[in-house]
């Protein structure tokens, strides 16, 4: 469904996922071809939490999965992680069928290349916050020394130095889930699943801790699984969404994908109050350079709403440049402030008092 | 059941069909009373029906000892390992505490090492409150353990409390172990949940008699009664501990790459760790009054001087000894309440100095080295002087001949009138019942509550007391119980509608209520039999007395419990506080506060038990007298008999009140 195709390897993928709860769910699914109907499911009592997910995740990017409480997005992220076994389907991680993996060796795939991030933060009570850090350290069996030297590393990462010592009862809400990132990437993951990591923060210190997300993983690079029920977050942070609704995957595309071409009403419904300029990047609306002058630079991958502050003293187009500096497109400054101020792809988005 | 509609003077009711049921049952058993001569069996069990369950009992457990070989070594010689395994920290301990280290035999024996000093036992505890708690904790215990020096008791104290050092240690690990297996094993769980059930339920002098067969009179057979009675509540709080660990947590652990073991113990335990110390609280409680009776079958210490003050009627000693145990039970709850609830450290001070490390630990450590030096030349640091001693056992004494001299009457007139108008009535009727009727009431009462399953369950239970032959006495427990929780609830349940109304009351009678429920069962006995001697009314008022407790509590609870925006409603329609409290408060905790006086029989049924002490002839007598002829047949099927009737009781009250809270839409 992924439209665009992207430049890195998959990292995780999954196909044809399925997870139901009930009695013998194995075998009813296997009985109904892996296609069971609603009435199907609703008459044998059971509960389809994930259906036929197919998805895959490439390598270094921001992977989010969307949904609303009741999605199975929760679900979801717990099969690509085994932590909960799915009725139907294969996991592939590195190629290798997760499903198929024995006890033994998932432990020591979950000790050196996955780290998760819980909305509740599960962090353990009687352990410092260096304690918590070491910990998945700790049940490899590497001794004390190496690893709290490099649980101090990633404290320092997160901005928790100085507060090794104390107890998670004595951090704020924030300050625990900084705890409980650092924790996940002691070990240096591969793969990185986040669980409503900023949900159950104050609005404030969840945009704050969104921001610290982005800059580490602009040093760290990692492969990111990422569960929110917040669209706004899932713009702001994503490569790819994944949107869920009851157990299925209805859309997977870029957030700019998504908000221009919605492929439901329900995709629709969701995209609908966010502003054009928030998703749309430089790429996505320049022209073919015409090697005039350009007042700004910026990246091909910058949003829209970040030239505006450049805007007034901008009476030349801006220079749209790649990775490597050379230019690669250009944009009138009218193009940008017709989607600052004019139409967002619906008339409910008032925040451009005035618009046509 | 569906309702039956019923056209009544043209208007059309609704009438429950389970009315008519009952009033069939009843006509069915009035007519009993017609049909006595034709059949005498259903009033009076034959003797030749009685199946003889206490005879095979009792040969068991004899064959059990005698002849039965487990191949390596015989069924005698695991008791005796098991004895072993627990004598040998037992002695460390009472020599440490109790006796001082001795080489020798009997009264050659020197003494080679002197045990604790009463100094540095008092200073220690009050070391204990301050790290557990306060200053102000520290001064309780301190004091506590003070009297017992003042007061003589402290040779008896220390018995007692190295029983309970270690019985703690093994009920709260055995606990956790077989909590961590059920929790683990949903078959294994099916074992024990009706095991422990039973275990709650059977008066603890029941198993007194098989353990002391086993194992044989002495303390460490009474160590093994307190340790098998003390762990089922670990077990339970064990099991309940690993299911309230967060989702989230456990599979934190499995991401990071936890194996099974380190699950358990790094992730699951140190996180079930603040309801874990529930239950160590609770097994340091329950081993006390367990100690303290198992002076039955050679504990000693506290217990012992109780008892045998009982025996000779020395009402001055034994409530010397009685007040000892409750300042001793004082002192454990309140420590161990504190050591459970203990506030964690906050972030950590990097200290390199094992005396700043450890200062309590230290401290300790030092103070039994200059007590135990300075003890060898001023023998009163070692032993508190015996010319020294305060007693008010000849006080307490002249208190009960002051008051048999001046209320003499009194009191003996309101036992007769109690006696004569309540209680002897009361006790024919129940005698006077036909067996069949009762079972056949027990059984619908169960069908109407909680469907075909507890009717057949509880009157299945009922039938066990009848063919075991116990009916006659099973009926006077049955009416000694029902009296005192009448009573209790007309005095416990008007106490807990006050304390829920008013705050302060609520304060000074959680105080009361927290204290009367650390008091082992066996101190009750004194005061009653020091005002009305021996008797049913005597065990009436101390099985009144120890009981009493959930009755108040389950009440203030579940009125305070009311859900705020209903009493808001109600105000705001108009209710006087009278109607707030008839017509919306009680209704609502209705449902709590039988679960109060669900609890209330439970400890009524236990109490019984011990009243027999004090001349009952009921089941608590049967098992009293199995205990004393060492009849392990007789005293587990009188004790079964107990664990039935409050089983029965405990089915039916909660089936009620579960269905009435759903009603309600509570919980």
């Amino acid at each position: 469904m992924a439209s665009e195709i992207s430049p890195h390897p998959v990292k995780l993928a999954c196909r044809g996922v399925w997870k139901i709860f009930g009695d013998n769910a194995t075998r009813f699914l296997a009985d109904k071809n892996n296609a069971p109907s609603d009435s199907e499911l609703i008459d044998a009592g059971m509960i389809a939490a994930v259906r036929d997910a197919t998805l895959e995740i490439p390598e270094g990017e921001i992977f989010i999965i969307m949904g609303l409480s009741g999605s199975g997005k929760s679900t979801m992220v717990r099969c690509l992680s085994r932590l909960i076994e799915p009725t139907a389907g294969e996991v592939l991680f590195e190629g290798q069928d997760l499903l198929k993996t024995s006890p033994k060796d998932m432990i020591e795939i979950r000790r050196h290349k996955m780290g998760m991030v819980f909305q509740h933060f599960a962090l353990l009570p009687h352990l410092t916050v260096l304690g918590n850090v070491a910990f998945p350290l700790e049940v490899q069996g590497i001794d004390k020394k190496t690893r709290e030297g490099r649980a101090l590393e990633v404290i320092e990462l997160v901005g928790l130095s100085g507060r090794e010592g104390y107890y998670p009862r004595e951090l704020s809400g924030g300050q625990q889930q900084r705890v409980g990132i650092a924790r996940s990437l002691a070990v240096e993951p591969d793969i990185w699943f986040l669980d409503e990591p900023f949900s159950a923060l104050d609005p404030l210190i969840r945009r704050e801790m969104q921001d610290e997300f982005l800059r580490l993983q602009q040093m760290l690079k990692k492969t990111i699984v990422f569960i929110t029920h917040d669209f706004d977050e899932a713009i702001r942070l994503a490569d790819h969404i994944a949107i869920m609704k009851d157990g299925e995957i209805i859309q997977i595309g870029t957030p700019e994908e998504l908000v221009m071409h919605p492929a439901t009403d329900y995709v629709a419904e969701f995209t609908r109050g966010i502003p054009r300029a928030k998703v749309l990047t430089a790429q996505a609306v320049m022209e073919a350079p015409t090697a005039g002058e350009y007042s700004v630079q910026v990246r091909f991958d910058s949003r829209l709403e970040e030239l505006g502050a450049n805007i007034l003293h901008a009476d030349k187009p801006f220079a749209v440049i790649d990775e490597n500096e050379a230019v690669i497109g250009q944009i009138s400054r009218d193009a940008v402030l017709e989607i600052l101020v004019g139409a967002p792809n619906d008339d409910a988005d008032t925040g451009n008092a005035g618009a046509s | 059941m569906t309702a039956l509609t019923l056209s009544i003077g043209g208007r059309e009711r609704q009438v429950n069909p389970w009315f008519f049921i009952w009033i069939a049952a009843i006509g069915i058993a009035v007519g009993f009373y017609f049909l006595r001569e034709a059949a005498p069996w259903a009033f009076k069990y034959p003797r030749g029906w009685i199946i003889p369950l206490r005879f095979w009992i009792t040969d068991f457990v004899k064959w059990l000892l005698n002849g039965f070989d487990l191949g390596l070594f015989t069924f005698k010689e695991l008791t005796r390992s098991i004895s072993w395994l627990v004598e040998q920290p037992y002695d460390m301990v009472r020599s440490l505490l109790a006796d001082g280290f001795k080489e020798g035999q009997g009264s050659d024996a020197i003494e080679v090492f002197p045990r604790v000093s009463w100094i540095a036992a008092v200073i220690i505890v009050a070391m204990m409150g301050h790290f557990a708690r306060d200053w102000k904790l520290a001064a309780l215990g301190a004091a506590c353990f003070f009297y017992l020096a003042v007061f003589g008791q402290w040779d008896s104290a220390m018995v007692t409390l190295s029983s309970i050092a270690i019985a703690v240690p093994f009920g709260v690990v055995g606990g956790i172990s077989l909590g961590i297996l059920g929790f683990r094993s949903p078959f294994f769980r099916a074992i024990i949940s009706p095991v422990l059930d039973l275990m709650q339920t059977v008066p603890v002098f029941a198993y007194l008699v098989p353990i002391l067969i086993l194992f044989g009179f002495g303390p460490v057979s009474a160590m093994i009664a307190t340790i098998i009675y003390a762990m089922p509540p670990m077990v339970r709080v064990t099991m309940l501990a690993l299911k309230q660990v967060p989702a989230e947590v456990i599979e934190f652990g499995r991401m990071a790459g936890c194996t099974t073991r380190q699950m358990m113990w790094k992730v699951m335990i140190p996180s079930a760790k603040p309801t874990l110390m529930v239950g160590f609280n609770q097994v340091v409680m329950l081993s006390l009054n367990m100690v303290i009776i198992a002076s039955m079958i050679g504990a000693g210490g506290l217990g012992f001087d109780v008892l045998n003050a009982l025996k000779r009627l020395r009402i001055g000693e034994g409530i010397e000894a009685g007040v000892a145990i409750t300042l001793l039970a004082i002192a454990l709850d309140r420590l161990s309440q504190a050591i459970a609830h203990k506030a964690q450290p906050g972030h950590e001070v990097i200290t390199r100095n094992i005396w700043q490390r450890h200062p309590y630990l230290m401290g300790a450590a030092g103070l039994l080295v200059v007590t135990w030096g300075l003890g060898v030349f001023f023998p009163s640091v070692q032993t508190y002087p015996e010319s020294l001693h305060l007693t008010t056992g000849t006080f307490w004494d002249g208190v009960v001949k002051w008051i048999n001299i001046n209320f003499f009457n009194q009191l003996d007139g309101m036992k007769n009138f109690l006696l004569l108008n309540a209680m002897i009535p009361i006790k024919r009727f129940l005698l006077s019942l036909p067996w069949v009727v009762v079972v056949g009431f027990v059984t619908l009462a169960g069908l109407q509550l909680g469907g075909w399953r507890l009717g057949v369950l509880v009157g299945l239970l009922a039938l066990f007391i009848v063919v075991v032959g116990q009916w006659p006495k099973s009926m006077i427990t049955v009416y000694l119980c029902g009296m005192a929780v009448f009573i209790a609830g007309c005095i416990g349940i008007p106490i807990g509608i006050y304390a829920a109304l008013n705050d302060r009351f609520h304060r000074f009678i959680q105080v009361v209520v927290d204290t009367l429920q650390t008091l082992p069962s066996f101190v009750y006995l004194m005061p009653v039999v020091m005002l009305f001697r021996v008797g049913d009314f005597a065990a009436l008022l101390a099985v009144i007395a120890y009981a009493i407790t959930p009755a108040i509590r389950y009440t203030d609870h579940g009125i305070r419990r009311v859900p705020p925006h209903l009493i808001e409603a109600s105000i705001a329609a108009g209710c006087t506080p009278l109607q707030i409290l008839w017509k919306v408060r009680l209704p609502m905790a209705l449902p709590e506060i039988m679960l109060g006086i669900n609890q209330t029989i439970m400890m009524a049924l236990s109490m019984l038990v011990i009243t027999a002490l004090v001349g009952t002839r009921d089941l608590g007598q049967e098992v009293y007298i199995a205990l004393t002829k060492a009849d392990s047949g007789r005293g587990l099927v009188a004790g079964l008999c107990v664990a039935f009737i409050a089983i029965i009781a405990d089915r039916l009250i909660n089936a009620w009140s579960v269905k009435r809270k759903a009603e309600l839409g509570l919980d």
